[in-house]
């Protein structure tokens, strides 16, 4: 029917499609579990959104709903080294969240209320405070919360490494093996993928980030989902000094300095296309990205970019990601369009979609990411944010 | 119907005669070129307050140098031309330029991308100490400041450059410790048939390689090259021939091994690039035209794969009689015709080169703690680790893991060896590790970027 003759047969107990963070993750913990795997990705291990992203490791800002996820997720990042034999680079440098005008520090107040209520202790600073221990903020800021236990990792190495240890423990991974087709088999599914690949499964994991909604709409539960695409540059090595992960209200720019001392940086968007698989940055989104980072920090006056970069991510209407089990199919289980800020949650996301398939519940509340929630919305496109401290780019 | 926007990038042989040759056909081009006066490399121009002949400068090319520095004197009055203007960047029909801090856009229909060449650099023990310098850059160093790279210097690597710039800074009176030559005598033997396509040429080859030992100069070949020693500068050259391992004391060196085409626009506009096997490189694919894959896009000069600076003239001049005729101008078939002929015999003597210098394989020869990439510091050992630890096959995933290539110069500088490297650590062919990806802006650009307040 697709024109793909089918080469080699695997039968498994999870097909999981989409090789980004949560699906090496989720690889990883099923296989530990003792289910046989098999994990098809159309490129290589998290080279679209898990790979591309900011690398921001942020609990601070998030919507509600994800928090207590972010929670647990975070408890993860702490033990990776146990976990995959890489920190990935995971710097718990503190995250700065900064207010540019008195309506922000106003909503900064209010969130850090309403988050402590999920355990996450935020630390408000004014003008003073702010600028005393962060002598490298431009005057533009008035305060900020900080996030003590938030920080930053290089997201090039987490999927790999997340890879890596999957394999080890024996989960099989196939690498530049598009899945061209995904149907219902009896009671099992069915995977073809365009190599020759077929897989028979009985649970199927869709983590295909901005292709995640193909495989839902194949199962009769179509969402409004749209490719996003981050917009991303960095500097040549410069002396440390931007001691924190910084984000401002807005989500208009973010930046933080890895260890080597180049300083990461982003904000608007950059073009792609998830349909021809390309991507890049914009030059004038990369420009009002450098004013931006220039008013925040402006030590970095004359500091050389030396490259930019986008990837393709999947962004829903709400900006919070599709996670649980499918409402059309049994033993189908969802967990795509993480909006653009999926990279801190990937860790924990694997353990919630083992959960899923080994005891059918999550110990997680994950009833807003529930894929009902777009039944009969033929486009909710215009569904504003439930909640307005949500930033806008939360990598 | 108008006619079209067309911009040309980079003002050497090839850039200009595109531009001349469109000129005469009544279309009219954008000229970017990132140097303050036209000629290229090869045939680049001092500053005004430099006197002289240009006979001491080019040799044996003054004739064809001052016959382009006139043809861009004259242009430039005629067509829209840019010095000291950066292409940083192209999508979508539109290059960004950065000129004395100010930016634009330069929206084109049709694209001809002449952006040359540059050094291609193996990387060994000690090539990050100060003195060592490029060939390239060493010529620089004469033809456009008038002084030498240092007071006792020895040149090493390979290609015919090697030999060129020995023999120029011996002309300018510099100190020539020894030249070493990584390739032996016999490649050079075998590779005469085809290098006697251009005569010419090939007595020019021979004339500076034997006025190196009339100027008395220790000239070695077929030498591996052990490293450069010093601590805080240079002070050594070590070297192996045959069994015999020997050292050249000198405080400078010109290292280079041949060219490698600069085709980072080439890489960002979207061409289809292959890999050639002749010269171990990736390079973007030209119909006979010069025509990419990218319709409109067309590659003249070095940019699309070495073949000299006569070559390059002759490109320009095909890319610009191509754009006439597609623009429906009157053209001169017999011109064509005589163009591709001549540009055929050049192909054959360019095989004869890469004989007679091939690029030495380097494999995973280099000691483990030999800095790879300059830009990132990081050495040989550390990328094999990484390799090893993520089971690396291709390049992009290896600068992904390890950084190779993330640095300023994006890999133009260490790729090859990175490449090398993962190939024979990998037992894979070198053409199926892949290439880099090239991202915007193609070289560093500082904060703020042009086109903000």
């Amino acid at each position: 029917m697709t024109g793909h003759a089918v080469t080699e047969r695997l039968r498994v107990d999870v097909a999981i499609v989409g090789g980004g963070i949560a699906g090496c993750s989720a690889a990883l913990h099923l296989r530990r579990r003792g289910l046989s795997v098999c994990l098809m990705e159309k490129g290589a291990l998290g080279s679209q959104a898990s790979g591309v992203n900011f690398g921001g490791v942020r609990q601070q800002g998030r919507h509600f709903a994800e928090l207590p996820l972010a929670r647990r997720s975070r408890e993860v990042w702490g033990r990776l080294p146990e976990l995959i034999g890489t920190d990935c680079e995971f710097i718990p440098s503190g995250h700065l969240k900064l207010a540019r005008n008195e309506e922000d520090l106003a909503a900064l107040e209010r969130y850090a209320a309403d988050a402590a209520e999920f355990g996450l202790e935020l630390e408000m600073m004014g003008r003073k405070r702010v600028h005393d221990e962060h002598r490298w903020l431009g005057e533009n800021v008035i305060g900020g919360s900080l996030a003590a236990d938030d920080g930053h990792a290089n997201p090039r190495l987490l999927t790999p490494a997340f890879g890596r240890a999957a394999r080890a423990v024996g989960a099989d991974l196939r690498e530049f093996t598009p899945v061209v087709e995904t149907e219902r088999d009896g009671a099992r599914f069915r995977v073809r993928c365009a190599t020759g690949l077929e897989v028979s499964a009985t649970s199927l994991v869709n983590t295909a980030g901005a292709w995640g909604g193909e495989i839902a709409a194949a199962f009769d539960e179509p969402v409004p989902i749209e490719t996003i695409a981050p917009n991303m540059l960095v500097t040549e090595p410069l002396p440390s000094f931007i001691t924190r992960a910084v984000g401002v209200c807005g989500g208009d720019v973010y930046l933080r300095q890895v260890a080597r001392g180049n300083v990461v940086f982003g904000g608007g968007d950059g073009w792609a296309d998830s349909s021809l698989e390309r991507s890049r940055p914009s030059s004038e989104t990369s420009a009002r990205a450098i004013e931006r980072a220039l008013g925040l920090v402006p030590a970095l006056q004359s500091a050389l970019v030396i490259r930019s970069w986008s990837g393709i991510e999947g962004g829903m209407p709400d900006d919070i990601p599709v996670i649980g089990f499918s409402s059309t199919t049994p033993n189908l289980i969802h967990a795509f369009g993480f909006s653009g800020h999926g990279f801190q949650l990937g860790p924990v996301i694997g353990i919630i979609i083992d959960e899923l398939v080994g005891t059918g519940a999550s110990t997680s509340p994950l009833g807003a990411f529930d894929i009902g929630r777009f039944h009969g919305a033929a486009d909710l496109r215009h569904v504003s944010a439930a909640n307005p401290e949500q930033e806008g780019a939360k990598r | 119907m108008a006619d079209p926007a067309i911009a040309i990038v980079g003002a050497g042989p090839a850039g200009i005669r595109a531009a001349e040759a469109l000129s005469r056909h009544g279309l009219s081009a954008i000229l970017v070129d990132e140097a303050p006066k036209g000629g290229g490399q090869i045939y680049r121009q001092p500053p005004d307050s430099f006197q002289g002949p240009a006979s001491s400068r080019y040799g044996f090319e003054a004739r064809k140098a001052s016959a382009l520095h006139l043809t861009i004197k004259r242009l430039a009055t005629a067509i829209d031309y840019r010095p000291s203007t950066l292409a940083w960047n192209v999508c979508d029909g539109r290059l960004d330029t950065l000129c004395a801090g100010r930016g634009e856009s330069v929206v084109f229909d049709i694209l001809v991308i002449a952006t040359g060449a540059m050094d291609r650099m193996l990387p060994l023990p000690g090539w990050t100490l100060p003195g060592v310098y490029a060939l390239g850059g060493a010529q620089i160093a004469l033809k456009y400041q008038g002084c030498a790279i240092g007071q006792n210097t020895v040149f090493l690597g390979t290609g015919p450059l090697l030999y060129l710039v020995a023999y120029q800074y011996a002309k300018a009176g510099a100190k020539i410790e020894a030249v070493l030559d990584v390739n032996p005598a016999h490649a050079k033997r075998r590779a005469l048939f085809a290098l006697a396509s251009s005569p010419r040429t090939l007595a020019k080859g021979i004339y500076y390689r034997a006025s190196l030992g009339t100027h008395g100069i220790a000239v070695e070949e077929g030498v591996t090259p052990m490293g450069i020693a010093g601590t805080d500068e240079v002070r050594e050259v070590h070297y192996r021939r045959g069994s015999v391992d020997k050292s050249v004391r000198c405080d400078a060196v010109g290292l280079g091994f041949g060219l490698k085409s600069e085709t980072q626009l080439a890489d960002l506009v979207g061409c289809r690039f292959r890999f050639d096997g002749e010269s171990r490189q990736w390079l973007p694919e030209r119909n006979s035209d010069g025509e990419s894959t990218v319709s409109g896009v067309y590659l003249a000069g070095d940019g699309a794969g070495i073949g000299g600076a006569d070559a390059a003239e002759l490109w320009g001049e095909r890319v610009g009689l191509s754009i006439a005729a597609r623009c429906g101008r009157r053209h001169d078939a017999s011109r064509i015709a005589k163009i591709d002929r001549r540009l055929a015999r050049l192909a054959r003597f360019r095989a004869g080169l890469e004989r007679a210098f091939p690029l030495p394989l380097l494999g995973s020869t280099l000691p483990d703690d030999t800095i790879l990439c300059r830009c990132e510091s990081i050495r040989v050992g550390q990328v094999k680790d990484a390799i090893r630890a993520f089971d690396v096959v291709e390049m992009n995933r290896m600068k992904a893991i390890s950084r190779v290539g993330m640095g300023r110069c994006q890999g133009r500088m260490c790729g090859h060896a990175a490449a090398e490297l993962l190939a024979a650590e990998t037992r894979q062919d070198l053409a199926a590790v892949g290439r880099l990806r090239g991202q915007p802006p193609i070289k560093p650009l500082p904060m703020p970027w042009p086109g903000t307040p």
